[in-house]
Parts: structure tokens; sequence; C-alpha cells
């Protein structure tokens, strides 16, 4: 039930309009099945799966708006779900940045949905932490993970006759191997909208053999490194940039694409010319909805194209008072590398250091872009084109628009945290101490 | 951020004024649940009948963005069969049948989940105490505040914040009530409400020429008070280089002083990188306390479990059983509490019917014990848990977090004033900012708010750009002095994240200013 139909969720949702007295009315319809398995120290500790179904109406009257959710779906609990909030919009002050609903879109048809994700039961997540759990087992290791799956929709409508349906499922996996010693510590974190693609064995394998390398780390010195950041150490940090990308900040002044003496740094070229980054809700590998919350249709938006800021994403407002398109921000973004893999990112380095995770990023300047955060979880030296020994962890104070002026090389982008992300070879990063933590 | 706990369904504000299910109510469908788990074989069985009301006010210069009201309500089973943990969960309860089912779905799956366990649950014994309550001490609910005057409060915070030279500002006052009920099997069953509170703002100031832009967030402190929190006598003001807040918050005059302050923060001096005293209000403190001993103290960190997630502890077993692991210096006392008035952790009894107490983690400088609950007191030798085990929903399983860890006040009489006389090269922070610390809880890095220098026992100026690193025990080992009692706050946050998947817990940190000496700071200041 959790479930329904594009069919089933309009049934419901023209149901719901035709009970409004407002002057604008929009439904939103969804529901999910949730499930979960966690453990430590070879052991599952807790696991559980949960299901929800919800709809939530926006009454609008003028510039006053209200807004109430219900999980009952009979028509006497939807009609009243409709007049609590026409009572709570009655109640609200007016919202000066209102705007009215957006009227009938065209979509993208994007594939978010996979049946074998969908199939998921108990018995698929307990193997899953077995094959995971067992080879650590053998090897005197210890796992401790999480798995997590979902499958759900999501619909919207609205009283200016928009309507929208999007089915999707997506599954996240994350493994931490330490040694029996706890003087070794590996990583690997997989995500997939397609469960079929997920192998746990695997990825284990890659932080058992991260775990047993890193035992018996070495100390450097603090200081500037070439380092290669393995796509789930490099994933965050353009996450946090590409997040902060909002134009309305920019031009107050209040961001890191804010200029000096007025305006924004869009059409400037802030990056090495090398660095491409946009998003597609019908890239295959990281398929997104075709529409954002607020119904607005999700395009290929080139971001960064050559180095160059090519586009900020806007509030529905702020772009009708700016007077420009209002592109909303992406679910999910693709940094455009090249052909090499991590394997031959590391043969062509005469130094450095390779780097597994990042951990406990914080923004320290929104002016710049400074975050601070570790290292985590396998971090290596680097000599001649081959890992030489791990060493231990850094806590490293760096931009990420520093670190993509500093690009040495762009390897073959892999799905991480339902980006697609490159491996960064990045020289003169800062790693500012040293941390005793494995 | 937008917390977590904003789920729930949307409800008109009027709906928080509503009497939740009566007491005798909770007691017939509790049983119902504790009968039919009984009966399926359970060892142990709880019940929590939550009903969680959050309000949420935001506004930004002269404009109301967004009013959010919810409420969330239902019922979370919790059971011991074949010495395995089971967990069920039910939104909307009304009958006793849903109950049972709840009951019988939990003891199924510890069953399930009894077949791939290593070890049986010991459970600390645990008196029942019979049908007993507790209320937060409040003055004022602020959910009976009418929603027009706190929007009529932020919106002359944010007036304030603009006449005194902000270019923009953000407000936002978060309530919450929790309305728990909490049954065992052990004969418990214990009705509490709980209130918190949170007014902040964030100001922003810009200079048009260079493109450089400050801000300055509130010094407030998330509270366990009620609206009364918003009304701060004389007494409750501590005034000095800029005035900070003990148990009554006046917004309006910090946010008068924000507005300056981030005006004054464009031209200030970059601070030159070095060893620095550093003397540290417990606006600021808090977070440090709550990373750096809190979080490594948690004994479920301390044995792997969060190893995927937050990570382990550098706080092992064998410093905790050498008794002499010199956590801090001699002046460091660090103590875990749940009973704390008008803090965020206070409640009469934890979320498996554990009564709430206050006990030593750091002693004269010394690890002396962890934070435990019901199924870990036998790992260090406990005879009961310490009462700290919560859950961020009825829907969510309990599990041991972190209660209000403080930083006793010093026994001789001291002030910030006289503190500060005695610092040759130093620096005084107030107010929290950015944080960050790895895994295992060693090393850290925290900004702040504002930051003065001070050079031959005076203040000689504003500084920015101003970052300190350190490692946990070396960091505590430099303490050297720490205020009075007189000086003694709560900081806190209503955010600690933790599990997986991921809950809230609201967590207070007290502690009076405190003196560190010879730490590393460094300059964040970059161009890009």
């Amino acid at each position: 039930m959790a479930i329904l139909s594009k069919e089933e969720a309009k049934k419901i949702i023209d149901k719901v309009l035709a009970f409004s007295k407002a002057d604008e009315m929009s439904v939103g319809l969804s529901g999910n099945r949730t499930g979960n398995i966690r453990y430590a120290r070879n052991s599952v500790s807790t696991s559980g799966e949960t299901t929800d179904l919800s709809l939530s109406v926006t009454s609008v009257f003028g510039k006053k708006s209200g807004t109430s959710t219900i999980n009952e779906f009979d028509d006497a609990s939807l009609e009243k779900t409709v007049r609590r909030a026409e009572e709570i919009a009655k109640l609200a002050p007016d919202n000066p940045e209102y705007v009215p609903m957006l009227g009938a879109q065209q979509y993208l048809e994007t594939n978010s949905f996979a049946d074998s994700t969908a199939a998921i039961n108990p018995d698929y997540r307990a193997k899953a932490a077995f094959d995971s759990i067992d080879p650590c087992v053998k090897k005197n290791l210890t796992a401790a993970g999480y798995l997590e799956d979902s499958a759900g929709f999501s619909a919207l409508g609205n009283s200016r006759g928009l309507f929208g349906y999007n089915k999707s499922t997506s599954i996240d996996f994350s493994i931490t191997v330490r040694t029996a010693d706890g003087k070794g510590s590996g990583y690997a974190a997989r995500d997939f909208n397609d469960a079929s693609k997920l192998s746990t064995a695997s990825a284990t394998e890659v932080a058992m053999q991260k775990a047993m390398a890193s035992a018996t780390a070495k100390a450097l010195e603090p200081g500037k490194y070439t380092v290669i950041l393995e796509p789930t150490a490099g994933v965050d940090l353009l996450d946090n940039m590409m997040r902060s990308m909002d134009a309305r900040n920019a031009d107050e002044g209040r961001s890191f694409l804010g200029k000096k003496g007025g305006g924004t740094r869009l059409g400037e070229k802030l990056f090495d010319e090398r660095v491409n980054i946009y998003s597609d809700p019908q890239n295959l590998e990281i398929p997104g909805s075709p529409f954002s919350g607020d119904g607005r249709p999700q395009e290929k938006v080139m971001w960064v194209e050559n180095g160059v800021v090519k586009n900020m994403s806007y509030s529905r407002f702020w772009a009708q008072k700016q007077g420009v398109k209002a592109i909303a921000p992406p679910s999910g973004f693709i940094f455009q590398g090249g052909n090499e893999s991590l394997a031959d990112l590391i043969k062509g380095t005469e130094k450095g250091i390779l780097v597994t995770r990042l951990w406990y990023i914080r923004a320290v300047d929104p002016q710049t872009l400074l975050y601070t955060g570790l290292t985590r979880d396998g971090t290596f030296y680097i000599e001649n084109g081959q890992i030489k020994y791990p060493v231990k962890n850094f806590r490293f104070n760096e931009s990420p628009v520093i670190m993509l002026n500093n690009v040495e090389a762009i390897g073959k982008p892999v799905r991480a945290g339902g980006n697609l992300v490159p491996p960064l070879k990045i020289r003169d990063f800062t790693f500012t101490s040293l941390s005793d933590a494995v | 951020m937008m917390p977590a706990f904003a789920m729930g369904r949307n409800v008109s504000p009027e709906a928080f004024l509503e009497k939740s299910v009566d007491v005798a109510v909770k007691k017939r469908l509790a049983d119902a649940a504790l009968n039919a788990a009984k009966s399926k074989g359970a060892s142990y069985a709880d019940v929590r009948i939550g009903r969680y009301l959050n309000q949420f006010v935001i506004t930004r210069e002269d404009k109301v963005q967004n009013i959010v009201n919810t409420e969330s309500y239902g019922v979370g089973v919790r059971v011991i069969a074949n010495g395995c943990w089971g967990f069920a969960a039910v939104v909307d309860v009304n009958n006793e049948a849903q109950m049972a089912k709840a009951a019988e779905d939990a003891v199924a799956i510890a069953k399930a989940n009894a077949k791939l366990m290593k070890e049986p649950v010991q459970l600390a014994p645990q008196k029942g105490f019979g049908e007993v309550s507790w209320k937060a001490p409040i003055k004022k609910n602020a959910f009976e505040v009418p929603i027009k005057e706190k929007v009529d409060l932020l919106l002359s915070v944010n007036n304030a914040a603009m006449k005194n030279g902000a270019n923009y500002v953000n407000s936002v006052l978060f309530l919450v009530n929790e309305q728990k009920y909490f049954a065992s099997t052990d004969g418990s069953y214990i009705d509490q409400d709980v209130h918190r509170i949170w007014p902040i703002f964030n100001v922003t100031a810009i200079d048009p020429k260079s493109g450089k832009f400050e801000t300055r967030n509130a010094l407030s402190a998330p509270m366990g008070m009620g609206y009364d929190y918003l009304q701060a006598n004389p007494s409750d003001k501590i005034t000095g280089v800029t005035t900070r807040y003990n148990k009554g918050y006046d917004m309006l005059e910090d946010a008068t002083a924000a507005a300056r302050q981030a005006k004054e923060k464009l031209t200030a001096k970059s601070v030159e990188a070095g060893k620095y005293d550093l003397i540290l209000d417990p606006s600021h403190l808090w977070l440090t306390i709550h990373e750096s001993v809190g979080h490594p103290l948690e004994l479920d960190r301390v044995l792997g479990y969060e190893a995927n997630f937050a990570g382990t502890s550098f706080a092992t077993l064998d410093k905790w059983q050498s008794k002499n692991f010199q956590y801090g210096s001699k002046l460091v006392n660090l103590v875990a509490d749940k009973l704390q008035e008008g803090s965020l952790g206070a409640v009469g009894w934890d979320d498996e019917g554990v009564n709430t107490k206050k006990w030593d983690l750091v002693k004269d400088g010394v690890l002396v014990n962890y934070q435990a609950i019901r199924d870990q007191a036998h790992i260090i030798g406990e005879k009961e848990s310490h009462g700290c085990c919560y859950a961020d929903s009825w829907s969510s399983v309990q599990f041991q977090r972190m209660p209000n860890v403080s930083l006793a006040a010093g026994k001789t009489p001291l002030s910030v004033d006289e503190m500060i006389k005695d610092v040759k090269k130093g620096i005084y922070i107030i107010g929290d900012g950015s944080f960050s610390i790895d895994q295992q809880r060693y090393n850290f890095q925290f900004g702040g708010q504002l930051f003065y220098e001070i050079k031959d026992g005076k203040i000689a100026g504003m500084l920015k750009d101003v970052a300190y690193q350190s490692n946990t025990q070396e960091f505590w080992n430099s303490c050297a002095q720490v205020c009075d009692e007189k000086d003694y706050r709560l900081g806190g946050s209503f955010f600690d994240g933790k599990g997986q998947p991921s809950q809230s817990s609201a967590v207070s940190h007290g502690s009076s200013t405190t003196r560190f000496n010879g730490v590393n700071v460094i300059n964040t200041a970059r161009k890009i």
C-alpha cells in the first residue's frame, strides 16, 4: 500500500483538490517502505522496517499560507485536513515573498526505480550483513556496518493544474573494518538505485584490505601535500560547495560567489579549466527526481564549465525579483572526469598521500568556503607510483575553491553519495595538524 | 540547520493546547502491550506512549518566513525475548488491540534477531516506581503564548539589529514539548512533561567595497525552560567586554550588540598564529566539553558500537581500569548530571524507567567513569544504570545518550577580570563557532563568535580569523584556572546526533570561564 501507482495517486490528489475553498491549493502525497540493518563488533545490533504514506495540503489565501498533514485517507479525514490547512492559512501572517503556484509542467522521464530494491526483505538484509561480517570474522577483523534500503513514490498536484509523479528506490551501504588490536581501520561505501549492483562482500573486501594495510602508520609532518582524494573523500567537500551556489546569498554579498564592490561571480573563471560540473536527472548512473519539491522541472544544468561559474540556484521568489529563470538546486551532481582509474592516478604520482575518507567536515569561513576536517580509515604515503606505507591521520583546513585551482589530474567518476565524483589528484592540499585517531 | 525532529503532522497552534490522552487511558493501553509481550514469551517489556509538539517561528529582517507547528503521537514497544532486543512502533494508537499487535511484532523481531545474537542481553535490575510523574519546572508554557507575541518579539529583534548596522538578520524561535508516558514489566508507570526553548539569530555585516562579510550569532543557550527564559532580570546578565546571559536571555539587547560587533569584526585585526593562553567563556566552552568529554565517555562508543559512524574513543577501558589516567589537570572535575534544573537533559526518569542521577566522570583530573545504561552497566561493574537512555521519538529505539556533562566551578573565588589580569599573551573567546574532532576524539579544532586579544593582563581589542587546535588530553591538562560558581552558566544543543538511523538529542553543558595555557591558534583567513 505504501507505493501507490500514478493513477491511484492522481485520484486521491484530485479528490483533495475538489475540497478546496482557498485561492490556491497544493497537495503532496508520498509513501515509502524503508528498511535497515546495523551491525557492530561482528554482530547485528538493530534492524527494522517502517512503512509510511502521508498527504500534505497547503492552502493559500492571498499571501497567507497554511499546511496540514495527515496519514488517514477516508473522505472525511481528507476534507478535515483541507479545512485545517485553510484555518491555519487564515491565521498566518502575510508572506511578502509568496509566489503564486506553478501551472502544469512538462517533466523529463527518469528511471530511478528498481524492482530489485523494492523487493528487499529482512532475509536479504540479514544475508547482506552476513556476507560482510563473515569474511571479517575469518580474518580476525571487526566489522561495523549499516545498510538502508528504501522504495517509495512522490506525487504532487495543485489547483492550477500541475501534476507530477515519480517512483524511486535507493540502497546505501557503509562498512568500517578494524583490526583486532585497533591499530588499523578501513572503510568503503556504496550507494545505488538498483540493489542488484551492490555486493556487500566486495565492498567489505576493500575495507578489510585498507584496515590491514593501515595498521602500522607512520607520522608525517603536517604541511602542504599532493593528495589523491578517493571519490568517498572528495564528495563531501564538493557537495558542500555545490550547496553553497545559492544566487540570493551571492547577490546579497554573503557567499563565496559574492563579488567585491557588489554583484556576483557568475561568468567568472573560478576554477582550473578542467573542472566541469553539471546535473542531469536522466543520468543512468544517478537517476534523480524529475521535479523539485515545489514542482519545478529538474533539467540538465551546467554549473561549472571549463572552470567558469555558469549557473547558480534560485528560489522562485528571488528569480522573479531578479528577472531570471528559477533554476532549482540539483539533487545530485556530476563532476566530469577522464578515463584514468584510481590505480592509474597512484601510478602517476611521484610523492603524495592517498586519502580514503574525510570526516567531521565543518565550515570555518563561508567567505572563502574554508572547511576543516580529518582523514580517516585508510591514509597512505605514495612514492614513485606505489603505495609505500600507511600514515597517521591529518586534520586539514582547505577550501574546495582553492583545491579546484590546484588540480593535477582528474580520474574516472564513480557514484558516491548520489553524485558522480572522480578520484582527484590535488597539489598543495593543506594539512594543519596530526591526529592519533585510528 | 533544520532539525531532524521537524517531523510529525502539521497542526494549528491551538492543537498544542489540547490535553494529551488521560493517564488512566495510557495505563490501560500500556498494560495491553505489556501483557501481550509477556504472553508471547518476553522476559521484559517496556512501552513508551509519546506526544511530541514542536513549534518553529522563522523570520528574516522585517518578514516572517515560516511558522511550523507539528505534532507526533504514537507508541514504541521494546521487549527482550530469547535474550535479544526487539522493537516495534505504531502511529496514532488508540486501542488495546493495536498495542497488543505492536508487542507481538516486537517479540517476533526479537526472536528472529536472537538467531544472529552472540551474547544474551544482561539488564541491570531496576525497581518499579508505581504510578509517578515529573514535570519540567517551567514558569510560563511557551506553547500558550500567542504566535503574534512571538512574531513581534523576533521582528523587534531583527529591527534592533538592522538599526545598529546589520545588513541582514535571521532569527528563529524553537519550542519543544515532549509528553512522555513510560511503562514496563518492572512495575513503573511514569508520566513526564518536558519543555525546551531556543531563541537564536544570525546577524551579517557586509563591507561592499572589499566584498567581505562577517557574522555574529546569538549568545543564547537552549534551555529546559518555558517562555520565562526570554524574561531577563539584571541578575541574569554578566557584564564585561560584552553581556552574557544565565537563566534569562535579553534577545533584543544581544541582537543590538551583535550588529555592532559584526561590523567591528570587519576591521578587526587578523590573528597572528601561535601559542596563546585561552580564556574560554561558558557560551563557548560547552561545545568543547561536549565533543572532547561528553562523546568519548559514551560507553557504547568505547565498546565499538558506533565504529561505522560516529567512531570509537581514545578513552578505552584499560585507561579507566588503571585508575590513574590523567584526563586533565587536578582542577578538572567533569560531572554527568540528569537532575540539573533548567538544563536540557533534566528529567525524572530516563526512557527505560531508571531514576535520574548525578555522577563523576573525571575527578581531580582522573578518569573515573563512563555513561552507561541498563544493558551496559555490568560491563563497568556497576549494579545499576546511570539513567541516560533516550529515544528522540516514540518511533525510535531508545539507546545510550549523553547526559548533561559539565565542568565543575572552581573552588577558590575567582572572577573573569581577575583571570584576565594574569594573562600575558592570550585570547578571550566568547560564543561557539566552527567545530570538528576526530573519530576517537583526540584532535580537535574550534572557532567562536567573538575573539579578544589579551596583552599583559588587559583586553587589547578584537581579533578575527581565530581557531584553536589541540589534543583532548593535552588540552584538559593545560587547564590552569576555573572561575568560581558565580560565573557558572549552561550552554548546549538540541541537535546532538548519534546512531544509524541518526537520532537527535538535546543536551546541556555547564561551566564557569576557564583558562587553558599554551594552546595552538591558527589563522583561518584565505584568499580565493
